[in-house]
């Protein structure tokens, strides 16, 4: 691109408004099939579930600071987690960054107006929002008591709003297939001209590998949700045994679709941390393919492994066996790309901007959290472990803190692509000590109160776990200051007049090239890929020649 | 190093725990090792390729086949050595030893019960002989539960309508914890029960005559300690705040009204029928929940309960 664009940003005489701007009106939003408007619309709304997620995931541990009750009762406790987990799963991590992050920047890194089905996207939208909703108001039926994971009998036997909150569970699979379809679907054609696969940004290449996830596993999730209903509604007996059903069999089922769930929540962190890292670095990534290829190895790895969940559940040791050694498989695309990552560090120019300190918080939780992944994966260390609060500290490093602060990595990244404004960068950087301490010292704690013996899901427990409660509850309000902390100084960008030149951050990648923010058709004209997506040469190698010789 | 492993770990006490506990360390040196390794390497790259100028220009590098090769075949190698650790432990605590001593433990919301060899039946307490293989068969009435016993590093699901096995030697006399980890309720968190680990001579005591603490104790603190331990504490308040079921407090005396419509005295034998029959006069207002104790619990257990209730004023 001429130098010429990549200022054009920084005046105020650019040709058309920006998409912010032009349409003017709430209806113009509602209505919008613009991906970026689409892609900001779904952030706010998984900030907005992040921050109830949130509260209650304070409220717990509240509650567990005293071995007895503290501040609500156990009937309370179990629907406060529930809908902590509930939340925070199909409303918040899963969404987060392919819907909002990946709506946004997709269509901009390839080059695209839009992404293919922009009217799907819309349509996704509303899915999530009435998904949503129905999520909510259980909350009126008298709440859902039965954990994030449904387990049947219990699932199928007790009451409250079960069924309500299973189909609004069901009812977010399509908005998440939807989305899926779509990012498939761009990704093959609407490639900037010149952009081969592999002068991809590996962005794309996370987001497609969790696009294969959200459209092949979703459509299980549904159909076993939609077999709960039938149990709990119409007396089918399917997991049952006073039906004559089999609670295993939902166990397998369940986990058939939510272990690769676990992959739509952390491929498209990893997607974010590989833009980010190379920008910040001044860098060409080390092993492009390296890191592609382990997307797609973990997407496709992560359907033969869901019945690492239930080793102590009653299969049998041959099936044990198996599914621990494929688990192990897991590890290896997982390592390759954190030491990718590092190496693309080494000997780079590094800058400390927001987005870089949150990359290197995920490269350091991530660490912790891949490898305590090991302990869970191993048959004998599992059966110790499975079910106590060290599959809680587990989870959420991968989970919570893998991907909410690779969230928060992109969000600092594209923010003033998004909005033509920068935040407080002091502030940034502060924040993002708060957050990281915040994390650990309300996470680390509780490696050790499992791997002592103390189950989760516990509204008394015995004494001798408080000292590490109290230390972890701790951290929940040092952790919680910091994502307030964080909103602040996002909301108060607001008050900044729009000036971010086009490439704030000097980014060779294609979203660099529009201004900040874009036109509603993103790019004048079409685009034609120059240059490789992290080539930070002076005379970067010409992609693409064969199109450009016509 | 043992003062990082008890730090970590609880108390071991059955012949399963070294095999678990060599693995667990391993995978634990090896986590912090890099976290370290890696967190050294990053906290490095950025002290020394801290970007000082915007003009800096960096080294074109794509790859480095042989180092890719090094930093995913050393992991896969180490990898594969926990794999196989873990499954050799794994299936020693699979196959239980044939003289094992059989014993049933049903889940039910929220109690363990247990039956013996030679019919003795027992509620959360479960005791067992030092030194040698005991086989827990277990099952569940209602919903999935797990049995869990950190000082013995084991655990196991219970599921109505099938059986699950768990199998183990107590290698030290003493109490052991046992946790329900698999959530089921309002009472999930006190699902409590306790092994007693007994020496031969208390394990043939307790067939014969039943708990020393039952046998010892007087009426009032036994009837507080069943209370506690048998699941009882879950439903019934002592303080007045209304449970599952009615609390016991200022009860004794007073005229309970039956969801038959009549008015119940609570004096001993209301009591003693409440727990043996629980179904007979259910109070206005509850669910009929309660299980029978029927042969659960000794006829002194119960004059204990009674005495209790007495004393809640």
């Amino acid at each position: 691109m001429s130098e010429a664009v990549l200022h054009a940003g920084a005046g105020h005489a650019t040709h058309h408004a920006d998409y912010l701007e032009e349409p003017k009106g709430l209806w113009s939003w509602l209505t919008t099939v613009d991906h970026k408007r689409i892609g900001l619309m779904y952030m706010w709304s998984v900030l907005f579930f992040f921050l109830v997620g949130g509260i209650f995931a304070l409220l717990i541990r509240l509650e567990l600071l005293t071995p007895k009750q503290t501040i609500m009762d156990a009937e309370t406790y179990n629907r406060v987690f529930t809908l902590h987990g509930a939340i925070m799963t199909f409303l918040v991590i899963i969404p987060a960054i392919p819907a909002a992050l990946g709506n946004f920047a997709l269509p901009l890194l390839l080059g695209a107006k839009d992404v293919a089905f922009p009217r799907l996207n819309l349509a996704s939208l509303y899915v999530y929002w009435t998904g949503a909703a129905m999520a909510v108001a259980t909350l009126a039926l008298g709440g859902v008591d039965t954990g994030w994971t449904f387990y049947t009998p219990y699932s199928t036997t007790t009451g409250g709003g079960v069924t309500l909150m299973v189909l609004a569970a069901f009812v977010l699979g399509f908005s998440s297939i939807f989305t899926g379809v779509n990012f498939i679907a761009t990704i093959h054609k609407l490639r900037a001209p010149g952009m081969g696969w592999f002068e991809m940004p590996l962005f794309c290449w996370g987001m497609y590998a969790t696009a294969l996830i959200q459209i092949l596993a979703t459509p299980v999730l549904g159909i076993t949700l939609l077999l709960i209903v039938m149990e709990r509604v119409l007396g089918v007996g399917i997991f049952d045994p006073q039906l004559g059903g089999d609670p295993v069999l939902f166990q397998h089922f369940f986990w058939f679709y939510s272990h690769p769930a676990v992959y739509i929540m952390i491929l498209p962190a990893m997607a974010v941390i590989s833009e980010v890292i190379p920008t910040f670095s001044k860098k060409t990534i080390f092993g492009y393919k390296a890191i592609a290829f382990s997307s797609v190895a973990i997407a496709l790895l992560g359907f033969l492994v869901w019945a690492h969940h239930m080793f102590v559940a009653g299969m049998s040791l041959f099936a044990g066996a198996i599914f621990s050694f494929l688990t192990f498989f897991i590890a290896i695309p997982s390592a390759i790309k954190v030491f990718n990552w590092i190496a693309t560090m080494w000997r780079g120019s590094i800058s400390l901007e927001a987005p870089m300190l949150h990359a290197i918080s995920f490269l350091l939780i991530f660490t912790i959290g891949g490898l305590t992944g090991l302990f869970l994966a191993a048959l004998s260390t599992d059966v110790h472990l499975h079910d106590t609060y060290f599959v809680v500290a587990h989870f959420h490093y991968v989970m919570a803190g893998s991907n909410l602060i690779a969230l928060l990595a992109g969000m600092h990244y594209w923010w003033p692509k998004m909005y033509g404004r920068l935040y407080n960068k002091k502030l940034a950087a502060i924040a993002s000590a708060i957050i990281f301490v915040g994390f650990n010292l309300t996470f680390l704690p509780q490696f050790v109160l499992g791997s002592r013996g103390m189950p989760r899901r516990y509204f008394n427990y015995l004494p001798q776990f408080q000292d590490l409660h109290v230390v972890s509850t701790i951290g929940s309000w040092v952790l919680g200051a910091g994502l307030f902390l964080t909103l602040a100084y996002l909301l108060a960008s607001f008050r900044q007049p729009k000036g971010m030149p086009a490439n704030p951050w000097g980014g060779r990648t294609l979203e660099w090239e529009t201004p900040s923010p874009p036109t509603t058709h993103n790019f004048e004209g079409q685009p034609v890929l120059q240059h490789g997506p992290y080539d930070y040469r002076p005379e970067p190698a010409p992609v693409g020649v064969k199109e450009m010789a016509h | 190093m043992n003062w990082f492993r008890d730090f970590l770990l609880p108390r071991g006490a059955s012949t399963h725990v070294g095999e678990m506990d060599g693995l667990f360390m391993f995978i634990t040196w090896l986590t912090v090792f890099f976290f370290f390794f890696n967190g050294g390497l990053i906290f490095y790259a950025v002290r020394r390729w801290r970007r000082r100028s915007d003009k800096e220009v960096t080294p074109h590098i794509t790859h480095d086949t042989r180092l890719e090769l090094v930093w995913s075949l050393i992991p896969l190698a180490v990898v594969m050595l926990i794999f196989l650790w873990g499954f050799k432990g794994y299936v020693k605590a699979w196959v239980a030893p044939n003289d094992s001593m059989e014993i049933i433990a049903t889940g039910k919301k929220w109690v363990w019960e247990f039956e013996y060899p030679d019919g003795t039946r027992t509620l959360n307490d479960l005791h067992v002989p030092v030194n040698r293989p005991v086989k827990l068969v277990l099952t569940s009435e209602d919903v999935i539960h797990s049995f869990y016993i950190p000082e013995f590093r084991l655990k196991r699901d219970a599921i109505p309508g099938r059986y699950t096995e768990l199998w183990f030697t107590a290698t030290e006399p003493g109490i052991v914890q046992v946790y329900c980890t698999e959530y089921c309720g309002k009472g999930h968190s006190d699902m409590l029960a306790r092994i007693f680990v007994d020496t031969p001579e208390q394990y043939e005591t307790f067939l014969r005559e039943g708990d020393e603490q039952v046998r010892k104790m007087p009426l009032k603190e036994l009837g507080r300690l069943v209370w506690e331990n048998k699941g009882c504490a879950t439903c019934h308040s002592l303080d007045g705040t209304r449970g599952q079921g009615p609390s016991w407090k200022g009860i004794w005396g007073q005229k309970h009204a039956g969801a038959d419509g009549k008015e119940h005295l609570v004096d001993a034998d209301y009591i003693r029928q409440s727990v043996l029959m629980p179904q007979a006069v259910v109070v206005k207002g509850f669910e009929p929940i309660m299980p029978t104790y029927q042969g659960l619990l000794r006829e002194r257990e119960i004059l204990g309960l009674i005495e209790f209730i007495k004393e809640l004023q």
